[in-house]
């Protein structure tokens, strides 16, 4: 009981970073201070946090443009997190990618992707890697549910299938594709019916709970390690706030996302923690902590300095004497 | 982005309409014209579209017209180039240009070769319809011109409307034309310029390049949201007894290569100006066109501002971009060479 107290306290306090985090994303992005576009992973944060507990630092991931909560998940600071946003140089893809192109292989972290099912394949490529070096490592893909239509999704997951390959492919069925729900784009509603296709197992579940979300996810990760091929999970979940910040969301109706909000995976697992006996001091002091680092982060991204040019320029070919950074060792 | 001075000169009894609304316009024009015409894409229908262009459309043509597709692009592109086959005349929209590759192949092995193979006989009529260019801090993947990779494929027509105006007028001719139109609109322009565009249909026929502002010294080549930059600096060079000619390509190819070397052959300098990085974008192709077809008219070297050979930047946009500061010294070097 005691055990199982302080291992949700810390996933709580995972999830509550990431939440914070976005919150001060979006307010750097209303002053202007972040540019371009700014996907928040508010209310999935237990499908982050849940799936980086069952893996270990040099497993592989690869997420979406949807990535911060991903990457900090995995460990990426959050002051290099802010950083990169912020298009500063000791931001976690120095500066030069932003906020969909996070990039932290100390971390396992092997980036956002902006290009809707081009990073499966390249996840099961991983995969490949790990298993002909016999590494025991397993690659994780994570990717919204309207990727699912998307050829790379459909040619990834059919050479994890084939090869049977240490991976986990990780639906996250928001239940939008920017402004059109899954119902009008798909002729099945149960993704996982396509896992057949490509001779791997599956599951299908609810998101809010980060226990469960561990519990089944790790699973998976298993089987994957262990030899047994991969699995596409579905989890049904859901976007808090708009597809990103330039999306006023009128496709769906406030009731429905208050409706949701009642399901909101901190209000939860904080339900949870009470009942295990967590007093409301535990988690606040927990709370604070938090509030102190993402203060911290934002600071320190305000102070950093940009990007750099020469950065840019020299990171596009590489030398001939080239050595790749060490794999989950931050 | 300050308007451009020829753009305030238009007769002033026309609504002021920006690139949105006057794209808007030129689609519901040819839905309303030809009940072939179909329109197909990502959240083009009930949303209308991620930056509105099709707003509205489907309330007014339907579900079967104005069509809501699956996260598709090869599919989109495919299916579109099936439609065209046998006489419809589908107008995909892909999001921004940079997700046009996941159908680069339809787009390259089908649309592009598909009248050749078919022995004259089957063209494809469609337009894809795609937002490019920087400028919104978008980054690598929501920023890119892929205009070259487009017009190096035989078989295809780029178009690239720098202005309202010009759009409207374009997009119709690209609808009505009878070959596969890659139809790029510069979304840095989308919102940001206005001016008076005719409420009822008109038409500018491709392929015809427009002197925005006559000069004497330089020619500068620009089309998309580098012509307000080339204009810009054609103004500040002007002050400094420099006199910029500025030619808006406006179809990328078929180039006008007659009003090219009308105006090179007046000025004997030239520069060209893209977004693109510089290796093999289409300045290089320009600039070979005015060796073979003016070169002894030629009294300086030709100049390239462009974008940098590095992917597009998120922060250093600014100095990626070869916005009016790059074009300027540009002009001011070849016209005092
Ligand atoms: C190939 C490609 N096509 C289109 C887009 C534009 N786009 C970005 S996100 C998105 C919706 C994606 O929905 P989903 O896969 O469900 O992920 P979510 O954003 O909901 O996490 C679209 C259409 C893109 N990034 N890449």
């Amino acid at each position: 009981m005691a055990a199982q107290k302080d291992t949700l306290l810390a996933r709580y306090k995972d999830m509550f970073r990431i939440r914070r985090f976005e919150e001060e994303a979006a307010r750097g992005y209303a002053k202007g201070k972040i540019g371009g576009f700014l996907h928040l992973y508010i209310g999935q944060e237990s499908i982050a946090v849940g799936a980086s507990a069952t893996l270990k630092p040099d497993d592989y991931v690869f997420q979406t443009y949807r990535d911060h909560g991903t990457a900090i998940a995995r460990g990426t600071s959050t002051r290099a997190a802010m950083a990169e946003l912020y298009g500063k140089d000791p931001g976690i893809s120095r500066g030069l990618g932003g906020s969909m192109h996070f990039f932290d292989p100390a971390n396992g972290f092997y980036g956002g992707y902006g290009i809707i099912g081009g990073h499966v394949a390249l996840a099961a490529g991983a995969a490949f890697k790990s298993k002909y070096k016999k590494e025991g490592t397993v690659s994780m893909c994570f990717f919204g549910e309207g990727a699912t239509n998307i050829g790379g999704f459909h040619e990834g997951a059919s050479l994890a299938g084939l090869w049977k390959l240490p991976m986990v492919l990780v639906c996250e069925n928001n239940t939008y594709a920017m402004g059109t729900p899954f119902s009008r784009t798909s002729p099945v509603e149960d993704i996982t019916k396509k896992a057949a296709g490509y001779g791997m197992a599956s599951d299908r579940f609810d998101g809010h709970d980060v226990q469960e979300v561990e519990a089944r996810i790790g699973a998976a990760v298993e089987l994957a390690r262990s030899g047994g091929g991969p699995t596409l999970i579905e989890i049904l979940t859901y976007r808090f706030r708009g597809h990103s910040m330039s999306d006023p969301g009128k496709y769906r109706t406030s009731q429905e996302v208050e409706e949701r909000k009642k399901r909101d995976p901190l209000k939860v697992t904080k339900t949870q923690l009470e009942s295990l006996g967590c007093s409301e001091d535990e988690i606040l002091a927990l709370e604070n902590q938090v509030e102190e680092e993402i203060a911290d982060a934002v600071q320190f991204a305000e102070e950093a300095p940009p990007a750099r040019h020469d950065v840019m320029e020299r990171s596009v070919y590489a030398p001939s004497n080239y050595v790749y950074p060490p794999v989950g060792q931050p | 982005m300050v308007p451009a001075p020829w753009i305030l000169t238009c007769v002033k009894t026309m609504p002021k309409k920006n690139l949105v609304t006057a794209l808007n316009e030129g689609l519901r024009s040819e839905l309303a014209e030809n009940p072939d015409v179909v329109v197909l894409g990502e959240d083009v229908g009930r949303v209308g579209g991620v930056f509105r262009v099709t707003a509205g459309l489907q309330e007014e043509f339907g579900s079967d017209r104005v069509i809501d597709t699956p996260l598709a692009e090869g599919g989109i592109i495919g299916a579109a180039i099936g439609m065209a086959m046998y006489g419809l005349r589908p107008i995909a929209e892909i999001q921004f240009s940079d997700f046009i590759f996941p159908a680069f192949d339809q787009i390259v092995s089908e649309a592009a070769k598909y009248r050749y193979r078919s022995g004259g006989e089957f063209p494809i009529p469609m337009v894809i319809r795609a937002p490019v260019g920087g400028g919104i801090r978008g980054g690598h993947y929501h920023s890119q011109s892929p205009e070259a990779l487009f017009i190096h494929t035989p078989g295809l027509k780029v178009v690239c409307p720098s202005n309202p105006y010009d759009a409207k007028g374009l997009l119709k001719s690209a609808v009505k034309d009878n070959d596969t139109v890659m139809f790029f609109e510069p979304k840095r322009v989308y919102r940001a310029v206005k001016m008076e565009v005719p409420d009822g249909p008109y038409e500018i026929p491709l392929s015809q390049a427009k002197v925005v502002r006559p000069g004497e010294d330089v020619t500068v080549i620009a089309w998309g949201a580098m012509l307000f930059e080339a204009l810009a600096a054609a103004e500040s060079a002007q002050q400094q007894g420099v006199s910029t000619e500025v030619l808006d390509l406006r179809t990328l190819w078929p180039v006008d290569v007659e009003s090219i070397m009308q105006s090179v052959r007046k000025t004997g300098r030239v520069v060209v100006v893209h977004e693109a990085p510089k290796t093999c974008g289409f300045g290089a192709e320009l600039l070979t066109l005015v060796s073979e077809h003016a070169f002894l008219h030629l009294q300086a070297p030709p100049k390239r501002v462009t974008g940098w050979d590095t992917p597009f930047p998120y922060r250093l946009e600014q100095e990626y971009l070869p916005l009016q500061h790059r074009i300027l010294p540009a002009l001011l070097e070849t016209a005092a060479y």
